[in-house]
């Protein structure tokens, strides 16, 4: 019983960080998936999503805050992608992923400005980050609602994939852009929509991780951002189940390296993941099914 | 009516269509012949709005086509059928006739249009579940057809659609073209086998490196010496 109060906690954190790196990762697999572009100012829309937060938090009450931070994330992501990704359509593969690099530091300097680089106190959202105690264990509800909350997105999500008529547009532009222009689908609409659900996600994922920090700083973007790609790489990147398994294996794996008292060691663990997985199955779990016939 | 006039393209520095003219009136089967590089596909895909023309026009029914994006230019009533197929692998055999109608919303219409589809190919009916990328070639290019007609195009534009099939889902594919126009739809086909090509249509020009160097009927081009000696494998006696 007594190992059971003492570990619990960390499981728990796994299971929440990872729910927290799967809202991530989705927007890194699916906007790979339909513009083979590894978007690497994902992590700072993430961010972004604090920042807004803390400014949004400290004019107004949190009913009125909440919305907003996802609405002017979405805007953000649907702005990014017109802006410095569609022009560069026709554009060869590494100008689009040099634009992404650039729209990256470009969030990051303007948070800067914004904050004057000094950490914000993110607000202390009430219901969320109060404690509950599950067997004895102390932990804020946040880390219980993480996993349901994030499951229930994905199903979703995987609902609009497969079921709707947008989400059959993005699994044929995914596949062919051209053809897809031939059965008259509108390319440009099917890609804003990605960067909208992209974005969405990381937004709700930002309410969630922050919850659980203290402050939002112009770079926090980073790590998360970096280990949810991670993530989607190692569950085979353009693959929504992928990224999400992916996400909650590397969240349980990083806090039991915790439990076990190696913290130092735990980022390295994720970054050696990915040199193993990019040796040894470089399509990851789930990468493509190649069912094309010649 | 579909009208080209003097059209040119080019990629980059390379002219693929040097001013070519050529018409399709309604109802009929035209065919396009030549070598390959000759620019047939160029044409279809400069008539989707794949590809930029340099000058020229392309109308339909008088309405100018050169410029719209490929959406509108469906709309109008064009569909095309892309050269290999280029069925969706990872949809099922339905939800690629469903991408074929992803233009519309009449739910009712659509599901009539199906049923019609599935009529011509019957063979797409028992494999309706199937990813497509299951299929086997010959049924991939009766896949692709049927997308295309999921638009109800009053015209189709076929790019080789007998490319790597067998001689007689050749015959088949054919039939079913003669089946569709038949039915209304007007139909511009380019072919690499141009004995089968020619066979088939109303009408027939022949290109060569941009240029369309002779036209006529397909029983005209079908007898013509030259022709028989470029495209039809009879050797000088």
């Amino acid at each position: 019983m007594q190992w059971i109060t003492n570990n619990l906690p960390y499981l728990l954190a796994g299971i929440s960080v990872g729910g927290q790196y799967a809202l991530i990762a989705i927007g890194y697999t699916m906007v790979y998936g339909i513009l083979r572009l590894i978007n690497f100012a994902h992590g700072d829309i993430f961010m972004a999503a604090g920042l807004i937060m803390v400014y949004a938090s400290a004019s107004m009450p949190f009913y009125l805050s909440i919305p907003l931070v996802l609405v002017l994330t979405v805007l953000l992501g649907f702005a990014v992608e017109r802006v410095a990704y569609k022009p560069l359509r026709q554009a060869p593969r590494m100008s689009v992923m040099i634009s992404a690099i650039g729209v990256s530091y470009l969030i990051q300097n303007v948070a800067l400005y914004v904050t004057g680089g000094l950490s914000q106190q993110y607000p202390n959202i009430p219901w969320l980050s109060d404690t509950v105690v599950v067997f004895g264990a102390m932990t804020k509800r946040v880390t219980l609602i993480t996993p349901v909350l994030t499951l229930i997105l994905i199903v979703l999500l995987v609902l609009l994939i497969n079921r709707t008529k947008i989400g059959m547009g993005m699994r044929a532009v995914s596949k062919d852009f051209e053809t897809s222009l031939l059965m008259g689908i509108k390319i440009d609409n099917v890609i804003s929509v990605t960067f909208i659900i992209g974005s969405f996600l990381a937004a709700v994922g930002s309410l969630l991780f922050f919850t659980n920090y203290t402050g939002v700083t112009p770079t926090v973007g980073a790590m998360p951002g970096l280990k949810a790609f991670v993530a989607a790489v190692f569950g085979g990147i353009g693959s929504v189940p992928g990224a999400v398994i992916g996400a909650f294996i590397i969240g349980i794996c990083e806090n039991i390296i915790k439990a076990l008292g190696w913290t130092t060691f735990s980022d390295a663990f994720t970054f050696a993941l990915l040199i193993l997985i990019l040796i040894f199955k470089p399509t990851g779990l789930f990468g493509e099914k190649t069912t094309d016939k010649v | 009516m579909l009208k080209i006039e003097n059209l040119e393209v080019a990629y980059g520095g390379i002219q693929a269509l040097r001013g070519i003219s050529l018409e399709v009136p309604d109802g009929k089967i035209v065919t396009l012949i030549g070598a390959n590089g000759a620019g047939k596909s160029t044409t279809l895909r400069t008539i989707s709005g794949l590809v930029k023309a340099k000058s020229g026009s392309v109308q339909y029914d008088g309405k100018e086509l050169l410029g719209l994006p490929s959406n509108k230019i469906l709309e109008a009533g064009i569909a095309q059928i892309p050269e290999g197929r280029r069925v969706f692998p990872n949809l099922t055999v339905l939800e690629n006739l469903k991408v074929g109608a992803y233009l519309r919303s009449d739910k009712a219409e659509i599901e009539k249009d199906i049923k019609w589809v599935y009529e011509l190919f019957p063979r797409l009916e028992e494999r309706h579940w199937q990813l497509a990328g299951t299929l086997s070639g010959g049924e991939q290019q009766m896949l692709a057809v049927g997308r295309g007609l999921m638009s109800r195009p009053k015209m189709m534009m076929l790019d080789e659609p007998s490319l790597g099939l067998a001689p007689l889902v050749v015959q088949d594919i054919f039939s079913i073209i003669r089946e569709i126009n038949r039915q209304g739809v007007t139909i511009l086909l380019v072919e690499q086998n141009a004995n089968m090509a020619l066979k088939t249509a109303d009408t027939a020009y022949v290109l060569e490196t941009g240029v369309i160097t002779k036209s006529g009927t397909g029983l005209e081009l079908l007898n013509d010496e030259s022709i028989k000696e470029a495209y039809l494998g009879k050797t000088r006696t």
